[in-house]
């Protein structure tokens, strides 16, 4: 194990007041140590000095809850493929590097404090239809309703997304069209979700627009920088599920007018 | 005290369809009236405000990350188990039962894990039919693997993120009972107090962990789905932010805090390089299907590369010592297997805390395209973390804490000794005895949350005069300011030691004196010297920042002040059961060669503890454990 001289850049911001860069000096930095124990460090040093340490998110720094969202050096998560900031690892950089330390930008991740951001957005576009209506306790036996292995294998690759952001972060226009296509993608590849696979498209995709994200000019940043390698193929299928969507809407079939009565 | 189970009479495989009949309904217009408070968004806690919610309950969900995904059942790798049989290989809900119970050592109620093995087969129907895309065979069944010791394939699977995908099920119900304004949500909020009323829970205090504001939430009956308390141990495969304050707070409120000593240590994880460590990461149990473990018969051999040792200077010892069920031992066999390989001097890697899981000749049999297929992302993140390929030299792996068993006592209903007060999931104390099986966590979790409380919530709230208490009762004063005075407390100290410092000192105490091996003499120095450096804590901790703005730090030091606390009783739990079980093993309780040794004419009860206001003092409740159904006998994997 040797150890690194580095040099930070961190982005320092309280709510919404204007932030700004600070030099951090960060000697003798392990070169096993995690990025995030890097600032682990970091921030010992800086409360032992007396001062502000930075705030950023992360939680099961193994790479699956999505907490962690820092743009290291201008790219989502760091120079890694594949890995999100938790688990890139110092030997990545060179004794002598700067590196500079930026929250995701999009208008809307509004930024909390430092590198820590506000994604409730991919919360409420999932609440617009992310979903199969099932109840607790309605289902037949799992196994009455055969699916393919393809097409449960498909749907699993688009489940892996663990909507930390980082497409979105990625893309000049702060799109969040990879983001929402893999989540609406799993469920409309699926049996499970046809009935409401319209509503779900529709819904999903007003509520991303409504949230203030970018549209997609087809040029797979998101993809490049994905820690899961969710494929832009997804964005494709979204695209395809929306015009029939919106076709069916325009022509009056409109999924609000679906549904029954008691 | 006396502790009623309420374990419902009658033959053990119709209980829990009578206790179904028996328990009380309440009519649906009536149901909108009581209001459920949540805490928690993980398997159990989603899971059960998102079934509440269906059933017409007003709930309120509490979680302290930015997003209820984010809640650390989705780190869980391995699987789900479920009595479904589907491969034919002579599973069933009683075998489930079986070995749930004598995989718990016989320290684990009867009644409640047969409900839990009975209401498995639902759980894989309810996330199918949610979307979850499980591993399918060509013909668009199901797959199923074995795990963790199981003799049957019946675990349930997607890749090697099985826990993400089962809460991603919950979450999405939960999403859409937030769009149908049947639930609340309260992302980036951390539970500080529990609020009692005459005895009852009927409310919380939280901290807004962005404004940092100091709130009051009144509810007919509390749902504590707050997880494990691992992070006692520092360094554990927990999430950063998992902490024991919702239920330890609640025990300072009077729940009985059951069996703590109860803790398991996983087997496989990457071992600690260095002392920046922040936490452990764990390699899922099923790379034991293809990986041998294995250590150096010579001390002198350890620093060598291991290419370089041949076969004759190896010791297979898991194969050696349990040659029926060799490296898929149960955990804690294995785990205690690897530290006294270590204890020996013949541990490999830093510190000489390691063992090797070695692939080799598995890639030799299937080739390395076939062991990619099955582990190609463990192996990636093993090198990620490592810096080694576990294709060209065998992996590195240690045990770490991975999961409590212990937790608050509830009785059959899943309600603590506090009425109103439920906890779920791995918060509670019930269905693992003293050590769980694999891919068990995510069946306790989500059978409390979809299945159990739906149905027994009813038989508190019927007697229940809804929304009697509101949050202008003076007992939600008396416990706003209380956290108030906290926050100013921990700001004004100012001292000259990072909250982590002293969280990292705790850990390596209690990690050294109540880990994998336990001794009186070693327990009794931690009950001495906990204490001491808690009063340090309160005296020298630095805690930097304002409490009306989004602050880590102060986040951090509420946590590890409950932890201080905490670790006193873990230790006085682990010292008073003068036995081994399961994940407890006390070295003076062994047989001669080395297996722990149970003692169940005087321990085979639940240790329900309460506290005193005086925490080196707590009273001792116990709960007897009658086995009808399991015959007593001792947990041979030979």
């Amino acid at each position: 194990m040797s150890q690194l001289n580095l040099h930070l850049k961190v982005w320092r911001q309280n709510g919404s007041q204007p932030g700004h860069f600070q030099d951090i000096d960060a000697p003798d930095i392990p070169d096993h140590a995690s990025f995030l124990e890097m600032m682990d460090i970091i921030n010992e040093r800086l409360i032992s000095k007396g001062e502000d340490p930075v705030a950023f998110d992360h939680d099961c720094r193994e790479g699956i809850c999505g907490a962690c969202s820092m743009q290291i050096n201008g790219v989502p998560h760091g120079p890694a493929k594949a890995t999100t900031t938790c688990q890139l690892h110092m030997r990545k950089f060179r004794t002598g590097d700067t590196i500079w330390v930026e929250p995701f930008r999009a208008r809307a991740f509004p930024v909390l404090k430092d590198l820590m951001i506000d994604r409730g957005a991919f919360d409420r576009i999932q609440q617009a239809g992310g979903f199969v209506t099932v109840r607790t306790g309605a289902p037949q036996d799992a196994n009455a309703l055969p699916i393919g292995k393809e097409v449960a294998d498909a749907a699993m690759d688009a489940a892996e997304c663990i909507g930390c952001g980082a497409c979105v972060a990625a893309c000049k226009n702060a799109s969040a069209m990879l983001f929402v296509s893999a989540k609406a993608g799993q469920l409309n590849s699926l049996p499970q979700g046809q009935p409401e696979k319209d509503r779900r498209t529709l819904g999903m995709v007003r509520q991303m627009d409504k949230e203030g994200f970018g549209n997609c000019t087809n040029q797979y940043e998101c993809e490049a920088a994905c820690p899961k390698e969710i494929s832009v193929r997804w964005i494709t299928k979204l695209n395809r599920d929306y015009a029939v969507a919106s076709l069916k809407d325009a022509l009056g079939n409109s999924p609000k007018e679906a549904g029954g009565g008691d | 005290m006396s502790l009623n189970s309420n374990i419902p009479s009658g033959p053990m495989g119709m209980k829990w369809s009578k206790h179904k009949q028996d328990s009380k309904l309440i009519n649906p217009k009536n149901k909108r009236k009581f209001t459920v408070l949540v805490v928690g968004s993980g398997l159990a806690g989603s899971s059960a405000a998102a079934t509440l919610s269906e059933l017409g309950y007003k709930v309120k969900c509490f979680c302290f990350q930015d997003s209820a995904r984010r809640a650390h059942s989705i780190a869980a790798q391995g699987g789900i188990n479920a009595a479904k049989n589907y491969q034919n290989d002579g599973d069933s809900v009683h075998r489930l039962f079986y070995d749930t119970v004598k995989g718990g050592d016989f320290r684990a109620r009867e009644a409640n894990v047969h409900r839990l093995a009975e209401v498995s087969v639902n759980i894989i129907d309810q996330c199918v039919a949610q979307g979850v895309p499980f591993a399918r065979e060509y013909g668009g069944m199901l797959a199923n693997r074995s795990f963790g010791g199981a003799q049957v394939s019946r675990t349930f699977y997607a890749r090697g993120q099985t826990g993400q995908q089962l809460l991603l099920g919950a979450y999405s119900a939960l999403n859409k009972e937030i769009a149908s304004g049947g639930v609340k949500m309260y992302p980036r909020t951390e539970m500080l107090d529990l609020v009692t009323v005459d005895g009852h829970a009927k409310g919380i205090v939280t901290r807004d962990l962005v404004t940092g504001k100091i709130e009051s939430h009144a509810g007919d009956a509390v749902l504590l789905c707050t997880g494990g308390y691992g992070n006692v141990f520092y360094l554990s495969t927990n999430a950063m932010g998992c902490n024991v304050t919702a239920t330890w707070r609640a025990h300072r409120k009077g729940a009985f805090f059951a069996n703590p000593c109860y803790t398991q240590i996983h087997p496989t994880c990457i071992p600690v390089s260095g002392d920046y460590q922040s936490k452990l990461t764990l390699m899922s149990e099923s790379l034991r299907n293809d990986g041998r473990v294995w250590v150096p018969k010579k001390k002198e051999d350890c620093g060598k590369a291991p290419d370089q040792i041949p076969e004759a200077d190896r010791d297979y010892y898991l194969e050696r010592k349990y040659p029926s069920f060799g490296n898929l031992a149960p955990r804690d066999i294995s785990s205690r297997a690897a530290k006294e390989a270590c204890d020996d001097g013949r541990g490999v890697g830093p510190g000489g805390r390691g063992v090797y899981l070695d692939f080799a000749e598995a890639i030799g049999q299937f080739g390395a395209k076939t062991i990619a297929e099955r582990y190609g992302n463990l192996f990636d993140m093993y090198e990620r973390i490592t810096g080694e390929s576990a294709y060209k030299r065998p992996m590195r792996i240690y045990p770490a804490v991975h999961y409590t068993m212990g937790g608050l006592w509830v009785d059959y209903n899943l309600m603590s000794n506090l009425p109103g007060l439920h906890v779920l999931g791995e918060a509670n104390f019930s269905d693992h005895g003293a050590n769980r099986l694999g891919a068990s966590a995510l069946m306790q979790g989500l059978a409390d949350g979809y299945f159990v409380i739906p149905t027994t919530i009813a038989n508190y709230l019927v007697n229940e005069k809804p929304g009697s208490i509101t949050t202008e009762h003076p007992e939600f004063k008396k416990a706003v300011e209380n956290c108030t005075a906290q926050t100013k407390r921990f700001l004004n100290i100012k001292g000259k030691r990072s909250v982590d410092s002293f969280h990292r000192e705790l850990g390596l105490l209690v990690w050294d004196k109540c880990g994998m091996a336990r001794t009186k003499e070693g327990l009794t120095e931690a009950i001495n010297r906990i204490p001491a450096l808690r009063e340090e804590f309160w005296q020298n901790v630095n805690v930097p920042g304002s409490g009306d703005f989004t602050n880590p730090e102060l986040e951090k030091a509420g946590r590890v002040a409950d932890f201080m606390e905490f670790a006193e009783l873990l230790c006085l739990d682990a010292r008073h059961r003068e036995e081994s079980c399961g994940g407890h093993f006390r070295s003076e309780h062994q047989y001669p060669d080395g297996e722990a040794k149970r003692d169940d004419e005087n321990f085979s009860y639940a240790a329900a503890w309460e506290y005193t206001g005086n925490l080196s003092q707590p009273i001792l409740n116990k709960e007897p454990l009658a086995f009808e159904e399991v015959h007593l006998a001792v947990r041979s994997y030979k």
